[in-house]
């Protein structure tokens, strides 16, 4: 953020111009210690929920997913059916992913997620979104010219593809399951599940090998 | 309500900026404000579309300066407050008294907490409970309401009025965020996918070959002519 300015916002009323800390870490230590004490929350429950996004929540979560669906095709089958009981095969599930729609990119197909209202995402099966899935210059673009964005962002993709931008408004997440690379034939469902990357399962990069 | 929440097409945004090797938290505030709000949907105090509301309630150039988390902070402290449960006036204090080095415990009387289990709201979004009847199929063209309630809405402003096609038929009783939001009621429908082509909603300034794929409530929706 650009600084101390807060004009027309009406947090922060004890800002220190002085004080390295932003006003966001000031209020939230603060709010953190009343909701404590009163039994609202404990703390030690919020150490162990950032833990759990720190260390144990994340895009690997994923690309196990897509390796098990590139390697297996009845799996894959009950992926797109129903995405969700299918991460749960793989012990994934949780909190903001009630409902889970794979959708799947071909040599012609090429499919993208955003959240143009917030940044909806699916938590439990990526982890928590990057920087720029959450920046103002994703959502507003993403929906109007992603083959701009994609190009942009390293893939670009023939006017012969024709791109689907998922606008993930409602309750309901996306994971792209991208297509297998060429030349992973001998590769194992955990090699393979090393070269999914994040960014190919939002849908914003092939997978490489 | 119109806001600028709603970024679906604005100009102006620049390039897609990506850090490399990004941490889940850029500072310790993201990841308790990120953590105390997973423990908040789990109190019954407030759900998902009164949290999002209140972010959009925010000042707009806050909104653009104050990070994702920030507004997620703001909004907290905002439902907290009006609902008795924190006051903001208790958050200044602490802050105050913690800068003295001597911080007075807060008073549990007399609040929004603990919360009798008559008054707890559920958070999420789909009540397996409860079987809808879609009004629409699969293959129906359908024109979005040109609906601008002022109060919290889940409809992105560029579809409004374009007609589209439904794809997915998402046949579960989903709450209505429109009604949730404000605690007016649930209103359990169906939620649709509709693909619309991209020379519908952007006109001439539309990419080739590209479909842009919304999930609207079903009282978003009007038929404009059943699939054949």
């Amino acid at each position: 953020m650009s600084g101390h300015d807060h004009d027309g916002h009406d947090h922060d009323p004890h800002h220190d111009h002085r004080a390295a800390k932003p006003w966001q870490a000031v209020r939230t230590e603060a709010l953190e210690s009343i909701l404590n004490e009163l039994g609202v929350l404990s703390s030690s429950r919020v150490d162990e929920i950032v833990a759990y996004y720190e260390d144990k929540i994340g895009q690997k979560s994923g690309a196990r997913v897509v390796a098990r669906a590139w390697t297996d095709p009845a799996f894959k089958a009950r992926l797109l059916a129903d995405g969700l009981s299918a991460c749960a095969e793989l012990g994934l599930g949780g909190p903001e992913t009630e409902y889970l729609h794979v959708v799947e990119n071909t040599p012609t197909l090429h499919n993208i997620v955003v959240c143009t209202l917030c940044s909806c995402y699916p938590w439990t099966i990526l982890g928590l979104p990057p920087a720029w899935y959450k920046s103002s210059a994703y959502r507003s673009r993403a929906v109007r010219e992603p083959r701009k964005v994609l190009a942009e962002m390293g893939l670009s993709l023939g006017d012969d593809v024709t791109i689907q931008v998922w606008d993930s408004v409602s309750e309901i997440r996306y994971l792209v399951l991208p297509e297998r690379p060429a030349g992973t034939e001998s590769l194992t469902e955990a090699e393979l599940a090393d070269i999914v990357t994040r960014d190919a399962m939002i849908g914003v990069a092939r997978v490489q090998v | 309500m119109n806001g600028i929440h709603d970024m679906g097409g604005l100009h102006g945004f620049g390039p897609v900026a990506v850090e490399p090797n990004e941490p889940v938290f850029h500072a310790r505030w993201e990841g308790r404000v990120y953590a105390i709000t997973q423990v908040m949907d789990t109190t019954g105090l407030y759900n998902l579309d009164e949290h999002r509301h209140e972010i959009e309630l925010m000042d707009a150039a806050a909104y653009l300066t104050d990070g994702y988390y920030g507004r997620w902070l703001f909004a907290m402290e905002r439902i907290l407050n009006r609902k008795g449960v924190v006051r903001r006036a208790e958050v200044d204090q602490r802050i105050a008294q913690s800068a003295d080095g001597e911080v007075a415990p807060v008073d549990p009387a007399d609040r929004g907490w603990p919360l009798p289990d008559e008054r707890r709201i559920p958070w999420g979004a789909w009540r397996k409970d409860v079987e809808v009847a879609p009004k629409f199929a699969v293959g129906d063209r359908v024109r979005v309401r040109n609906h601008q309630p002022a109060g919290h809405t889940r409809l992105t402003h560029y579809v409004r009025d374009k007609v589209g096609t439904v794809t997915v038929v998402n046949a579960q009783a989903w709450v209505y965020p429109d009604t949730r939001a404000h605690n007016a009621g649930e209103n359990l429908q169906p939620v649709y996918n509709v693909a619309f082509t991209s020379e519908e909603v952007w006109g001439d300034a539309a990419e080739p070959n590209t479909v842009v794929r919304v999930d609207l409530s079903e009282d978003y929706l009007d038929l404009e002519a059943a699939v054949a």
